[in-house]
Parts: C-alpha cells; sequence; structure tokens
C-alpha cells in the first residue's frame, strides 16, 4: 500500500536525509521524499499498521532532522 | 513570506544591526569579558538554533549535519578571537551570513514553489451541481458521481471530465495543453476537466470521477515527476555523503598536522593558526549549493514543460530527451492528421458522383477509416438505393449488389482477383479501385494530410542537435516517401506491422549503442504502447484523455502538435546545461576555496562566500530554467 503525506522540511539536505531515515523504518518497504512538492510517498509493507508506522517514520526523521514534520493524521 | 522567513529575516536584521554597533562603540578601551559578553548578544540572536539542532545531531548521533559544522566553525572562531584579537565580528559574520543564505534558499524555494504551482493551476475548487429541482449547489468535485449534471458559468474550469448537455460556449485548453486558440464547444461535445468556460454557460454530464479525470490524472503526473531522480540528483546524494567526512576528517587533520609541521621544522606551533584554518575549512565545506539548485533547476524545468502543455514524468526523463540525437516518428496521426479525405475521383465510364455513389454504398457498413472518408464524401447514404449482400474480403477489399448490380470496391490485388482491367493513378496516396459488373470502373484515391507544423517540426528538431529523423509506418511505400520528403525526414520504413514497428526500433537502438545518444520514439499514443515503453524516451502526442498514452509513455504532448518536441528538447537542454554549469561552479569554487584556506591564503569571509554566495549563485541560475522560450513558426 502506497500513501503521501504532506511535510514541512527546510532545506533539500534534510529531505534527503528524511528519506533515508523513513526508508530505514520498520513497516516501511519504501519511501521517497519530493522536497520541491513537499511530499512523502510511503509504500508500507504488507500488514503494517499505517498509523502506528507513521509514528515511528516521525521519531526517525525528528533523530535527523529536528525541524520537519509530517502530517499524517 | 512565512511567519518562519519573517521571523529569521528580523532576526538576521537585529544581528547585524547590533554587530555594527558594537563594533564602532566596543574600542579596545571596554574590558575584556565585557566586550565578550556584548558581543555574545547579536551571535546568540542570530545562531541560537543552529547550535541548538548541533547539540540534538550530537545526540541522535548525526555528526556531519551542516549545523554542527558552522556551530564548530563559529565557536572555533570565537574560541580563537578570545585568545588573540578579540574581534568576533567575524564569527557573528560567519554565522549571519549562513543564516542570510538559509533564508535565502527557504525564500527562493518557496517563491519557486510558489510560481510552479501557479504555473500548473489547473486544478477545480469547486463544482456547481445541479439537482434534480434545477436547484445549483456548490459542492467537492471528490463527491459527484458519475452521470451528475454540472453547471458550468462563464469564467469557471470545468471541473470534471463529460459531455455537454446544453449550451455552446468557447474553452480555453491554455492550461492543460499550451494551445492558446479556444476551443468550440455545443452538445453532445465531450469536454475535459481543467478547460475554462470562456463564454456561454454549460451544463455538463460528468462521465468520469473526479479521481478518473484528465485534470487529476495530469496534476498526479507531475506530483510524481520530481520523485523520480535524475543521475545528477543521485550524482548528488551520494557526493553529500561521502563529500562530507572527507571534509571534517581533512580539516581535524588541518588543525592537529599544521602546528605539528610547524614544530617539526623548527618554528612557533601557532596551534591558533591551525585551528583557525580548519574552521574556515569547514566553512566552505557545506553542499548546499549543489544539494538545492540541482532538483530546483529539474522542478522548474518541468513547471515550465508543463506550462506550455508538455508533460514530463520525471527529472531522469528530462535528462535523457537532453541527450535524444534519434527521432523516430509514428506517420499517422503524429505527423499526419490520420483523418483520410477523398483528394481525387478519376473515372473511367460513370461520372464522378457515380463513381463515389457506388464505392459509398459498398461500404455503407464499414467502420475502416477509408470507408467512413468515402461516406462522408459522398455525403446522401439514405438515398434510397438498395444495398445487398455485403462481403468482407480481408485483405482485398469488400462487394455487394447495389441495385442488382455487383460492385466491388478495394485494392488492386481485387480488380486482377476478378479479372478486371485497372490501371495506376499518378497521384499518391491510397488507391481505391472500383469495379461494377465485372467491369473497372475508375479509382478513388484517399489521402491523409500532413500537419500544419509537422515539416517545422523536423527542421526544428534539426535545430535543436537532431540528426538522425525516421519515420515508421503501416502505409504503402509510395505514400510513406511522400510524406517523408515532403517533410524532410531522412529515413523511412513503410509497410510495418505493429511488431515490426518494435524491431525496427530495436534495430535502431543497437546501432546507437555505446555512443551515449539517446532515441525517442513519437506516437499517437493508441497502438503505440510497446514502442513507447522500448525506446529510450517514449512521446504520446494528442493524448488528451488518452490513459493508455499517460501510462504508457515518459513524455506527454498534451496538444497535437509535433513542434511541441523541439520546445520539449530545448527545455531539457537548458535544464540539463543549468545542471552541469552549477555544478562544475560549486564544486569549482569550493576545491579552490578549500585549497585557499587550508594554505592560509582565505580567511572566514571569503569562506562564507564559498558557502553562502555561491549557493545563492546556483539557486539564481536554477530558477532559470523556468524561463525557457516555446519553439514558435510562423503561421
Amino acid at each position: 500500500m502506497k500513501k503521501t503525506y504532506k511535510i514541512e522540511v527546510d532545506c533539500a539536505n534534510c529531505a534527503a536525509k528524511m528519506e533515508e531515515a523513513a526508508k530505514n523504518t520498520e513497516g516501511v518497504k519504501d519511501a521517497s521524499v519530493n522536497f520541491m512538492m513537499l511530499k512523502m510517498k510511503v509504500e508500507f509493507e504488507e500488514g503494517a499498521d499505517v498509523e502506528a508506522t507513521m509514528e515511528k517514520v516521525l521519531v526517525n526523521c525528528k533523530k535527523v532532522e529536528s525541524d520537519c514534520q509530517i502530517f499524517y493524521a | 513570506m512565512s511567519k518562519k522567513q519573517k521571523k529569521n529575516l528580523l532576526r538576521i536584521i537585529v544581528a547585524s544591526v547590533l554587530m555594527v554597533i558594537f563594533h564602532f562603540l566596543l574600542v579596545e578601551q571596554v574590558p575584556r569579558v565585557l566586550r565578550f559578553l556584548l558581543y555574545m548578544i547579536p551571535y546568540l540572536v542570530v545562531g541560537y538554533d543552529i547550535l541548538w539542532k548541533a547539540g540534538k545531531g550530537i545526540k541522535n548521533r548525526q555528526p556531519f549535519d551542516e549545523s554542527l559544522l558552522m556551530a564548530i566553525a563559529t565557536l572555533g572562531a570565537i574560541g580563537v578571537a578570545l585568545a588573540r584579537s578579540g574581534d568576533y565580528t567575524e564569527a557573528i559574520a560567519v554565522m549571519l551570513f549562513y543564516q542570510v543564505g538559509e533564508w535565502f534558499q527557504s525564500y527562493a524555494v518557496g517563491r519557486s514553489r510558489k510560481n510552479i504551482t501557479e504555473l500548473m493551476d489547473i486544478c477545480p475548487d469547486y463544482a456547481n451541481l445541479e439537482g434534480e429541482d434545477g436547484s445549483i449547489e456548490e459542492v467537492d468535485p471528490e463527491e459527484v458521481e458519475i452521470g451528475s449534471v454540472l453547471v458550468v458559468k462563464p469564467g469557471e474550469k470545468i471541473p470534471i471530465d463529460g459531455v455537454v448537455v446544453e449550451g455552446t460556449s468557447t474553452l480555453d485548453t491554455a492550461a492543460l495543453t499550451g494551445e492558446s486558440v479556444p476551443r468550440t464547444v455545443k452538445v453532445g461535445d465531450e469536454v475535459i476537466s481543467g478547460c475554462i468556460n470562456q463564454k456561454g454557460l454549460l451544463k455538463i454530464k460528468t462521465s468520469k470521477e473526479f479521481g478518473e479525470s484528465t485534470v487529476s490524472k495530469v496534476l498526479e503526473l507531475i506530483e510524481e515527476a520530481s520523485s523520480r531522480k535524475s543521475k545528477s540528483e543521485n550524482f548528488i546524494t551520494k557526493f553529500a555523503r561521502i563529500y562530507t567526512p572527507i571534509v571534517v576528517y581533512s580539516a581535524l587533520a588541518l588543525a592537529i598536522l599544521y602546528p605539528l609541521g610547524n614544530v617539526l621544522m623548527g618554528k612557533e606551533a601557532q596551534i591558533g593558526e591551525g585551528i583557525y584554518r580548519a574552521m574556515t575549512f569547514l566553512v566552505i565545506s557545506c553542499p548546499c549549493a549543489l544539494v538545492v539548485s540541482i532538483p530546483l533547476s529539474f522542478f522548474a524545468g518541468i513547471g515550465c514543460a508543463s506550462h506550455l502543455g508538455i508533460l514530463v514524468k520525471g527529472s531522469n526523463y528530462m535528462e535523457t530527451l537532453s541527450e535524444v540525437r534519434t527521432v523516430v516518428f509514428d506517420k499517422t496521426g503524429t505527423l499526419t492528421q490520420g483523418v483520410f479525405e477523398v483528394t481525387a475521383l478519376h473515372p473511367d465510364m460513370l461520372d464522378q458522383k457515380e463513381l463515389l455513389h457506388f464505392a459509398a454504398h459498398v461500404e455503407r457498413y464499414s467502420t475502416h477509416p477509408i470507408g467512413e472518408s468515402l461516406k462522408k464524401a459522398f455525403g446522401e447514404e439514405a438515398d434510397g438505393c438498395q444495398v445487398e449482400d455485403v462481403e468482407e474480403i480481408a485483405g482485398y477489399g469488400v462487394s455487394a449488389m447495389v441495385n442488382q448490380k455487383k460492385v466491388y470496391v478495394g485494392n488492386a490485388k481485387l480488380m486482377e482477383k476478378i479479372g478486371a482491367k485497372w490501371h495506376d493513378c499518378h497521384l499518391t496516396g491510397t488507391v481505391i479501385h472500383v469495379a461494377v459488373e465485372g467491369e473497372y470502373a475508375g479509382h478513388i484515391v484517399i489521402s491523409d494530410r500532413n500537419k500544419k507544423h509537422a515539416g517545422a517540426a523536423i527542421s526544428a528538431l534539426k535545430q535543436q542537435g537532431i540528426t538522425k529523423t525516421v519515420m515508421l509506418t503501416g502505409d504503402v511505400e509510395e505514400v510513406a516517401k511522400q510524406v517523408a520528403n515532403d517533410l524532410g525526414i531522412d529515413l523511412c520504413y513503410s509497410d510495418l506491422l505493429p511488431q515490426d514497428k518494435v524491431s525496427k526500433v530495436e534495430e535502431l537502438l543497437v546501432a546507437k549503442e555505446g555512443q551515449g545518444q539517446k532515441l525517442a520514439f513519437v506516437g499517437d499514443g493508441i497502438n503505440d504502447a510497446p514502442v513507447l515503453s522500448r525506446a529510450d524516451v517514449g512521446v504520446a502526442m494528442g493524448a488528451m484523455g488518452s490513459d493508455a498514452a499517460i501510462e504508457a509513455a515518459d513524455l506527454v504532448l498534451m496538444d497535437d502538435d509535433p513542434l511541441k518536441l523541439a520546445t520539449a528538447i530545448r527545455i531539457s537542454k537548458t535544464c540539463l546545461s543549468i545542471v552541469h554549469q552549477n555544478i562544475y561552479f560549486a564544486i569549482g569554487v569550493k576545491v579552490l576555496c578549500l585549497l585557499l584556506g587550508a594554505l592560509g591564503f582565505a580567511n572566514m569571509w571569503l569562506a562564507v562566500f564559498a558557502d553562502v554566495g555561491v549557493m545563492v549563485l546556483a539557486v539564481l541560475n536554477a530558477i532559470r530554467c523556468m524561463f525557457v522560450k516555446e519553439v514558435k513558426v510562423e503561421d
């Protein structure tokens, strides 16, 4: 399953870091961050809990870029 | 300007004013501690968030974060100032410039994001739903069901694809196609979402859901586009990943080796100078100029293209398109209008009208484009004549009894088969022979017309550096040759079946292999899907409303004009050359400044220029991708 979320991030480099962090989150099969459109596309693994996974994604992203925000609720 | 940008701008102004005041007020006589404390005010005003982020970076084990680099560099400069000159302005200025750069980047990117999305502003905000009692309700387009009737007032956008059920008007399709001539629509015409109704009130019965409508498809495509990364973008990500650690370790090495070397050479160690040089090194190092300007260039290029009615499905295709040297065209519907018309009537024994009369009747039940064109040319199909025993002879033509006479309509092979004495025509085109009661009655020439800009498109492509143009067609050789000659196409292959087109394209691809040159295939997208996906870049044209084409192609020309391909190539070339300029310029300046910094010729001011200045220039350069001009011809 794929979903797209609106995000907030200031710099392109940070967006790249968020992408990496999201990809390495448990339950996420693949992720891509589009800095220009300020969107994050997440492909979830089979049977993953979307809400809980996104919470983890946000925590991981905050680790690499404290200023970022993902609007998933 | 966003709230955050306003706040940061204010911080920058306050800090710079304070710094300048202190620079003149705090002369040598002021006690050192007071000086230090006062100078810390502007430093913290402008840099507190950087220090905070740097601290968090360490906590989260993200050591090579640019905030950390800035924190180390400025704190280092303060340390050096504390120990030596007492001149804190350098540290503040570095932080200040860094913040100016960040602010500018955020502002420029935000602005172009807004501009580019405005260029593509085709999304309707609401739909006027007509109730059964004639009341009109404004609803979200997402909620409209298939078959609902919508009212579109003059000046409004058509929210959902559908069919006109009431009213006539002209539509402005520019937002979707880049075509400036408005389109006239009347009852029964299909209309696509995203067009603006210019004159009359239209009532439209929707034929699709909002999510399936042209506008949603197009928007989805554009949004997806910048997610498909080009080689240049991937290169930058990789580059930044190895580059930052290298610079940090080099800086560390510089700080240690410089005093060590001095000691070994029997000079004074100069630890301060070593640290200072290492700090300068760090300030120069930030790769942000590259990291921000490259995606911005592609984004601006894609935005500019979609404004002109060219959808590019990804930055990677933008890149490939700029390397295209061979363009392969499909003929019918791509270079020609794909509408067959009767262009000549050459009867042998009847009059012209009579010849057409027979031919049209025999084709009465045919849906083939040729049959359609005959019926259209005759125009009086319902004239009471009897048509019976219609028989299709595959590969030959059709026969039927028309008013008790056996009439054969078809190609030369059919005439041979029934033993009619046929003769050829001096005109090129598809020749349809007619025989009545076994006697040759004459022939009708049907041909397709070249598109208005087809010839201009071929020469415009040559100007854009295309070295080879090829045409593939299922049509007969003479017709193909004539079109190729008229348009100035280099190579033409005729009598091809759809699968032959794929193998021809593959042959051409093999011939190109290893030369770094790419091949584009342009088709009308209806039966070209396999070829579109086989070529390096598949271009579908006239694809409005055709989902299959949008799926299979990498590039979609929204109107039927082949000239748009030349524009697309021009945009891609400009875009790529800007990307390369930025890569060479940014890396070049950085390396130069790093060398100067290591050798002690560069101070922090130069370092800040290398960081912020280069970034600002690169971003401004990237924005140029938005303003590529369309390739046009005089009509």
